[in-house]
């Protein structure tokens, strides 16, 4: 029987209400007396030098309250990079200044040049349309391998080169690597694109800084996913602003995936603003500022090898990727192409030997960052794509090749630095054969080719990582930050509690699946647990939701805060009782002492923790409220396997996805609802990457997809129904809670399958072409079927 | 500056405008109706569906003083006044028809006015329907249910959970 409250039942979502009823406070609803508006005139040349910016015309306008330009920020810090790179000479990654407004140079399209701020935003556009800007344009950089040749133009003239580091993993495994490929008895060399994309979350990104000079507090409002990360990175790095001084709200916030992630020069800029004007300073992104300045995601260019034995077996694998950091680091940008990729290598099998090789190379566009999945699904896409196309030149069956090559025994100690915990890759390609329904495609396809069309089936399963960890080993890696997560559980005296998570919502439903965790450790209704999270004056610290980690490490948190609760609850009750502690145990929201009628309800325990007038107050303090920190042992593996179903126009190259199955393994799981929710939402982002999506830029730098005319995001009649199952569960060993992340599973999982079956379908034409890029258009299709 | 008055949600609602002024723009800054979203700049993503006259408009696309003497339904008029969810809002809650929340007003306003034109929709009316609506969290699977739902059709027939 599925269960109707606490850890396994699909509770409906409270956060729902507000949403659906037009009472959500997202961050463009938030509106501060007196405020006024900032417009950023952004660059629309690529490459140039800044030669001068006149806003004395602009000044004069209706409405201009000041303008600022990049020479207002000289003194100010640079936009701060989180994550720095050791390359396999040992060199640190070059790492450019990224000012808050453009000064002394353009190096992409929409950078900033200035900000007008004016009392009204119709006001600031009109101003900003009256600056006068110089530039002398310089030949623009786009595309990566052109980056790094001899003679190169430098996006940066004060770098070496536009090599932002050569990275090599794991450099002692590179000589033996080598070697089996010169004994291997087949060899598989297969080159891609992983296409650059944009997040695209409904929500633009918002900011309104905001100054009380009386005091010297500032507070920034902004749609972030980690309001104490941009709290610390804004604070200490680009502004001088202690964190004592400073409050970051990041409230309602309308999807991330990854973009909202980062520090941005409109958050600096804002907060600064204020106390420069005296007054809230608030910035709105239109969604064609938002193409043009929010980071974009993958851009990588890959060849990948794989070298079998006689037998089949998997014997060493080897990849060489250009990944592009665009014209500034973004935030986590360096750590994407390697630790998020290159330890992800393996995915499902037990290659015993490989060697990753990564260029992140500056160019003249946009930054580049994560986007859902980050790494993992550029290294899933290069792998599963390789071992279909090795299953075709060997002849064998694509999923027989994989079972044959499955870690089967766990844990798993990989040739790429990473252990897997748990897994059972058989059990998840078993469940997915039987949900795709793998033994009627056969007649599908007869019923497609009787309509003209082509049908075509693809397979490949997915390992990732989530919730990156422990600070220790991160900070080897070069990260500028622990990745722990804290909670703080206040229980109230009328026995409510409120926990203040450092993870972030901003669609995952957190406030409905913490609540059904802690209402079980306890016993009581979920409506007496509240959740607080995305304000740094409400949650004592926090590290915020990206890489799936909130359950499995803020849950964790959680979960560690609330047993301090009980624990401390359970002497309160002992003494109620007159029991000894051990022999008191907590059921359904009371402390009862084992083998007796004898107990005291929760309330009751809480009420006497703030009326403490018959309580042990020689041996505890008053009051019922606990902080924990969870710093992870290691990351957390969900796999699974997806398959997809396409069928194929031959006349016109239009692929429609007809089923979509996926098997996955994520431990635990709270809510099941939500988790499915999760699933289909990552289909959608990986089936857009893999048929539609596409961010692109001329030979000249300028950004051709910088809208949703031109950008193709996917609509409800270009998806259909998944199917998405969650019964494989092996859970996590090193959590409370045995959970994995799920967030980012079907971004990353999706692709291969859907290229996978779009080949499959054109060789069912009589057309084997190998591989075809993403995103699979049809005009690429048709071209592919009638080269 | 023109005044323009119109009736939202049933009551009295009037201001000032700049005759660039969207409908969109009246709705959140004038009348503090925030519930209406702005998601793109170019009338593709439908966060910003509302009805003028029992039609679903796009109030981005629409000027404020164009809305002079009508009838506008926004998000926050769809519930009952003691906030009971409608058969639409509730279904989206039951099938977790959304995630984050910025797409879902337009989703209701769409939806409702589907299912007042074609009560009974299939489930490719649907998809079809809801071209001018974008939704980046939820891959359009519980969506397209949710609205079967409301329509009253048996939505474990039509799809998995």
């Amino acid at each position: 029987m599925p269960k109707d409250s606490g850890i396994g039942a699909s509770s409906k979502r409270r956060e729902d209400i507000r949403f659906l009823t037009g009472d959500g406070n997202y961050t463009d609803d938030i509106n501060i007396h007196g405020q006024a508006y900032v417009y950023f005139l952004r660059s629309d040349i690529a490459h140039g030098t800044l030669n001068s910016v006149n806003t004395d015309a602009a000044a004069t306008m209706d409405g201009v309250v000041k303008i600022f330009t990049g020479a207002d920020f000289e003194a100010v810090g640079s936009i701060p990079c989180g994550w720095q790179i050791t390359d396999k000479h040992g060199e640190v990654m070059q790492e450019p200044r990224h000012p808050v407004l453009a000064h002394g140079k353009v190096r992409h399209v929409g950078e900033p040049i200035a900000a007008v701020v004016a009392e009204t935003l119709e006001q600031a556009r009109d101003a900003a349309e009256a600056i006068e800007v110089d530039i002398s344009e310089l030949p623009a950089v786009v595309s990566m391998k052109d980056a790094v040749k001899e003679g190169a133009t430098k996006v940066h003239d004060d770098l070496t080169s536009n090599l932002c580091y050569d990275w090599g993993f794991v450099e002692e495994n590179k000589g033996a690597v080598d070697q089996a490929f010169k004994d291997a008895a087949h060899v598989t060399t297969l080159e891609l694109v992983n296409n650059r994309l944009v997040a695209n979350p409904m929500e633009p990104r918002v900011a309104v800084g905001d100054f009380a000079r009386g005091t010297g507090d500032h507070t920034l409002y902004t749609t972030s996913q980690n309001p104490h990360v941009i709290r610390l990175l804004m604070g200490a790095f680009v502004l001088g602003i202690p964190e004592h001084k400073l409050r970051v709200v990041a409230p309602d916030v309308g999807g991330g995936f990854g973009t909202k992630i980062f520090h941005y020069q409109e958050e600096a800029f804002v907060t600064f603003a204020a106390k420069a004007c005296n007054r809230a300073v608030k910035w709105t992104s239109s969604r064609s500022e938002a193409f043009m300045s929010d980071a974009h995601g993958r851009d990588h260019v890959t060849k990948i090898q794989l070298a079998l034995d006689k037998d089949n077996n998997f014997t060493a694998l080897r990849t060489d990727t250009y990944a592009n950091m665009g014209a500034y680091l973004s935030t986590f940008a360096p750590s994407v192409p390697t630790w998020l990729h290159g330890t992800l290598m393996a995915g499902n099998y037990k290659t015993p030997l490989i060697y990753v090789n990564v260029k992140a190379v500056f160019t003249n566009t946009v930054p580049v960052d994560a986007y859902r999945g980050a790494g993992r699904p550029e290294a899933t896409y290069q792998l599963e794509r390789l071992v279909d196309k090795t299953a075709h030149e060997l002849g064998v069956d694509p999923i027989k090749l994989r079972r044959q090559n499955f870690i089967t025994e766990f844990p798993y100690a990989t040739p790429v630095a990473v252990e897997y915990d748990t897994g059972d890759y058989v059990a998840t390609m078993d469940k997915l054969e039987e949900i795709a329904d793998v033994a009627g495609f056969a007649a599908r396809r007869k019923e497609s080719e009787a309509k003209g069309k082509l049908r075509g089936f693809g397979v490949n399963c997915y390992i990732e990582a989530c919730g990156i960890a422990p600070s220790n080993l991160v900070g080897q890696l070069g990260a500028r930050a622990g990745l722990y997560e804290s909670a703080t559980v206040r229980v109230n005296a009328t026995g409510g509690l409120v926990v203040m998570t450092g993870s972030h919502s901003h669609g995952q439903g957190h406030e409905t699946t913490f609540a059904q965790v802690v209402a079980e450790m306890i016993g009581i209704d979920e409506s007496m647990v509240e959740i607080v999270h995305g304000d740094t004056a409400r949650v004592p610290m926090g590290m915020g939701t990206y890489g799936s980690r909130s359950l499995a490490v803020g849950g964790s948190a959680m979960v560690r805060a609330t047993e301090k609760i009980i624990a401390k609850a359970r002497k309160i009750a002992s003494h109620l009782l007159e029991a000894s502690e051990t022999d008191v145990e907590l059921k359904d929201g009371a402390f009862t002492v084992a083998g007796t009628d004898k107990s005291v309800a929760w309330g009751d325990v809480t009420l006497a923790a703030y009326v403490p007038h018959n309580y042990p107050l020689e041996d505890i303090e008053p009051g019922l409220e606990e902080t924990a920190f969870y710093d992870p042992s290691n990351f957390t593996y969900p796999s699974g396997a997806y398959a997809c179903e396409v069928e194929l126009d031959p006349e016109t190259g239009q692929v429609t996805i007809e089923r979509f199955s996926a098997a996955d393994d994520f431990g635990n799981i709270v809510n099941p609802m939500i988790v499915t929710g999760q699933v289909h939402g990552g289909l959608a982002q990986g089936i857009g990457q893999a048929l539609m999506e596409n961010c692109s830029y001329d030979s000249d730098g300028q950004l051709l997809s910088a809208s949703y005319m031109d950008y193709a995001m996917p609509r409800a009649s270009d998806l259909p129904f998944y199917d998405v199952d969650h019964s494989c569960q092996t859970p996590c060993t090193h959590n409370p809670l045995g959970v994995k992340g799920c967030g980012e599973a079907g971004a990353i999982g999706s692709p291969p399958a859907v290229v996978n079956a779009v080949l499959d379908a054109m060789r069912s034409g009589g057309k084997d072409v190998g591989h075809i890029d993403m995103p699979v258009s049809p005009h690429r299709v048709w071209e592919a079927m009638n080269s | 500056m023109t005044q323009v008055k119109m009736t939202v949600n049933g009551k009295p609602a009037s201001g000032d405008v700049e005759g660039r002024t969207l409908l969109v723009q009246f709705l959140r800054e004038d009348l503090g109706l925030t519930g209406t979203h702005v998601g793109c700049d170019t009338s593709q993503c439908g966060a910003c569906v509302v009805h003028v006259n029992g039609q679903a408009v796009k109030a981005c696309t629409m000027l404020a003083i164009e809305a002079e003497g009508a009838e506008v339904a926004t998000i926050e008029g769809q519930a009952a006044a003691d906030g009971t969810l409608n058969t639409i809002q509730q279904a989206f809650q039951d099938h977790h028809g959304l995630q984050c929340g910025f797409c879902t007003p337009g989703m209701v306003m769409s939806a409702a006015a589907l299912l007042k034109d074609n009560p009974k929709p299939t489930v490719a009316e649907v998809r079809h329907y809801l071209d001018g609506n974008i939704c980046r969290c939820t891959g359009y699977h519980n969506i397209v249910k949710a609205i079967m739902a409301a329509s009253g059709q048996d939505v474990a027939a039509i799809a998995a959970e």
